[in-house]
């Protein structure tokens, strides 16, 4: 075991899949020599040579469909793209590609890569650099979507993802990167060093995809949380001194409905909560089957605390981002109805 | 300086439509035996003159000249007029069989029958073929069953891709063919990708793709061209110019003022133009390029120069948009006539020998179209269970597609008179 932080943890899940597995390998901009901009590809190229951790033009929906002919030769390639906003133009490839493959050609050809991304705000980084586009990749049929919210849980499911036989989409809250960011912008920030999550294995372990943490036990609530907005939720919580069971979703999809199935009929009252946009995003979704599957359990409407339909907004960060005050306001509103 | 005129666009237009009489005289049709050939680790810029000449080996009275001439025997040369041959005769069988209603969707490569079939009889078998929709003749060449290819147009019991695809987007993992993508331009990339897996794993298998000068507006086609370029891919990258997108004329796409080959000339890797309707020019010049590749040398651009004689598709009538005789004026000819009158020129084939091969060909495909039907088709089944839609999406089933198996299962048996 060692103290990581999410990026040391995604590193060391990179650095011992490099080492399992030859057919393994790297590539996306900026990953190689210089390590990533956000340094998770440090010294893998120093340590595999450039073979297997590479820089790669400037070309999201190059990167991809290079990673796909890849996958369909044999190797499992993770591709870095740079800011999950920069997405789009690997989006048909993602699509009607990679999600593809295995389906319409009954099984002949698949492709295992795995797509890394930061997603998410809380970084001043204005509407290029701060969206979370989940949701559109939960809406593809034939695409796994993942997004930790803890070192620990990150290299473990970085893990499985890259020994996945379909493609993942590995969405990374760039928030937590350096710390368990809970939404309070205003306080000193806090690293992950002395959370028990950063206590992370150094070799091989799996988180497996599809399976979903209760990472608050509670009677009376069940928030419905991913990445960022798990650590918001918790902190919510505390605001309120309601008995919360906060649900890590960990895998968006597969989605481990029997946690969320069995959370809600015991509580009887859900929220969902994600820092993307509300219409039709994946909190719609949830929203949808906790009330397909729990209708009769549930003793008040299900509530979505989100980000606003709006690109988010630069200098308006902290009006955008679903912080602690509004989970927390949501929960006293579905208790008191 | 003064500019007097006020600003004017330029919106390409085809050089005849219906009505029009087609004349191509403004080609610059280089003659056979013109172009040089370079060696095969000559540099790019040492290939200049390829990007915008066209490479040509067979002369008007059918000789190969040149120093593309390939060194091809004449059983070699009687195999490639017969995968020509045949996949003519199937595309006119399949396309007969959509009139009739026996299938919804059918699309021809009339007239290209020598790009796909010169391009496989030049690349080894285990070498990987990232096709777009036309390049059937590959599969033809391969010797893959048209058994097989006609049972993924019916969508019947034995259609090995379950009834998922629309006919002709065939899956050949076997015959090293990839499956193709009804997305355009998709699999260059994929194929540059593939190119180089092969080189990682220090393999001696190479990728060529196809696209066809339309679709290479598409971004894919400069993501492909830019990774080959990069990490010198073993890659061919052909790019079929078949005068024709659906109704978009080849200058829609970027052709009025230079060639597709030249778009490589940017990139710093060969272009080559060839006569795409010139088997043994196809042939030589994708060797050229698979050697290449082959021995590290990295990727070429090859623009098949040719033209579409066929509709787009079954959906398509080109009477709406192109003189009905533009292929007749077609300066460079048929490439199955031309094939032919090439080995009759050198004594190893004759009228009588050909004509008995069209007869033996149209008998192959009535009966394995014959069969074929026996299997099913698209409106009458049978087919695959509708339950099997559910596989294949994820390698293991999820719960939400077992749950709507379940859903269809249910919904399917309180209707049981209804077809499979």
């Amino acid at each position: 075991m060692a103290a990581m932080n999410m990026v040391q943890a995604l590193n060391s899940a990179m650095d011992v899949m490099l080492d399992r597995d030859p057919d393994v390998l790297i590539f996306g901009e900026d990953i190689g020599f210089f390590g990533g901009v956000f340094r998770v590809t440090e010294g893998l190229q120093q340590r595999y040579g450039d073979r297997r951790v590479f820089d790669a033009p400037i070309t999201e929906g190059g990167l991809v469909g290079v990673a796909i002919g890849m996958g369909a030769y044999g190797l499992r390639p993770v591709v870095e793209c740079q800011f999950a906003d920069y997405i789009y133009p690997a989006f048909d490839q993602i699509v009607s590609e990679a999600a593809r493959l295995r389906y319409r050609s009954a099984g002949e050809f698949n492709a295992p890569l795995t797509v890394r991304a930061p997603y998410g705000g809380g970084i001043f980084g204005g509407q290029t650099h701060s969206q979370s586009p989940e949701g559109l990749f939960t809406h593809v049929c034939g695409i796994k979507t993942v997004i930790p919210s803890t070192p620990y849980d990150a290299k473990g499911l970085l893990i499985s993802a890259i020994e996945d036989d379909d493609p993942v989409l590995f969405f990374e809250p760039k928030r937590l990167y350096s710390g368990p960011f809970a939404g309070y912008h205003d306080r000193p920030v806090e690293p992950w060093a002395g959370h028990p999550a950063s206590e992370v294995p150094i070799g091989h372990y799996r988180i497996p995809l599809g399976e979903a943490a209760i990472v608050r036990e509670g009677a009376d609530l069940t928030i419905l949380a991913y990445g960022t907005m798990v650590h918001v939720a918790l902190a919510a919580t505390n605001e309120t001194a309601v008995n919360t069971e906060v649900i890590d979703l960990r895998t968006l999809w597969p989605l481990d409905i029997e946690i969320i199935e069995a959370s809600v009929k015991k509580t009887g009252r859900c929220i969902v909560v994600h820092e993307a946009t509300r219409t039709g995003g994946y909190g719609a979704e949830l929203s949808a089957l906790v009330q397909e599957r729990c209708f009769h359990h549930l003793e008040t409407p299900i509530l979505r605390v989100t980000g606003w339909d709006t690109p988010y907004p630069y200098a308006f960060e902290w009006d955008y981002f679903p912080g602690p005050r509004r989970v927390a306001d949501a929960i006293l509103h579905t208790m008191a109805s | 300086m003064k500019h007097e005129a006020p600003l004017n666009l330029h919106i390409p237009e085809a050089r005849f439509r219906p009505g029009d009489k087609p004349d191509f005289s403004y080609l610059q049709v280089s003659k056979a035996g013109e172009a040089k050939r370079p060696k095969i680790n000559a540099k790019a810029s040492e290939t200049r003159e390829l990007a915008y000449g066209l490479v040509r080996v067979l002369d008007v009275e059918g000789n190969a000249v040149g120093p593309w001439a390939p060194k091809l025997d004449p059983e070699t040369l009687i195999r490639a007029l017969r995968a020509m041959m045949l996949t003519r005769a199937f595309d006119d069988r399949m396309y007969r069989m959509q009139r009739q209603g026996k299938t919804s969707f059918y699309l021809k490569c009339t007239g290209e029958e020598a790009v796909a079939v010169g391009q496989a009889f030049a690349l080894e078998a285990s070498d990987m073929c990232f096709a777009s929709y036309r390049q059937q003749g590959i599969l033809i060449a391969r010797d893959w069953p048209i058994l097989d290819i006609m049972n993924q147009i019916y969508s019947n019991s034995r259609d090995r891709l379950k009834g998922r695809q629309l006919p002709v987007l065939y899956s050949a993992r076997e015959a090293g063919f990839f499956t193709v993508s009804g997305n355009l331009a998709t699999q260059y990339p994929q194929a540059v990708g593939w190119a180089m897996a092969s080189a990682y794993k220090r393999d001696r298998r190479i990728a060529a793709a196809w696209i066809g000068e339309g679709a290479s507006a598409e971004g894919d086609f400069h993501h492909g061209l830019v990774f080959a370029a990069v990490y010198h891919a073993p890659v061919i990258l052909n790019l079929v110019n078949n005068q024709w997108a659906i109704s978009s004329s080849q200058g829609v796409a970027g052709g009025e003022e230079t060639t597709f080959a030249s778009r490589a000339i940017g990139f710093g890797i060969p272009g080559i133009r060839v006569d795409g309707n010139d088997l043994l020019a196809v042939y030589a010049v994708t060797r050229w390029a698979a050697d290449r590749a082959r021995s590290n040398h990295g990727p070429t651009l090859v623009e098949l120069f040719t033209y579409r004689a066929a509709p787009h598709s079954t959906s398509d009538d080109p009477s709406r948009y192109r003189p009905g005789d533009e292929w007749r004026h077609w300066p460079l000819g048929d490439p199955i006539e031309r094939l032919n009158a090439h080995l009759i020129r050198i004594g190893a084939w004759s009228s009588d020998r050909h004509e008995a091969l069209a007869r033996e060909l149209e008998e192959q495909v009535r009966a394995a179209n014959a069969e074929a039907q026996s299997y099913g088709i698209l409106t009458e089944g049978p087919h695959h269970d509708p339950g099997s839609m559910f596989e294949d999406v994820y390698k293991e089933m999820p719960w939400h597609l077992r749950e709507q198996l379940s859903e269809l299962k249910r919904l399917r048996s309180l209707s049981p008179k209804e077809p499979d």
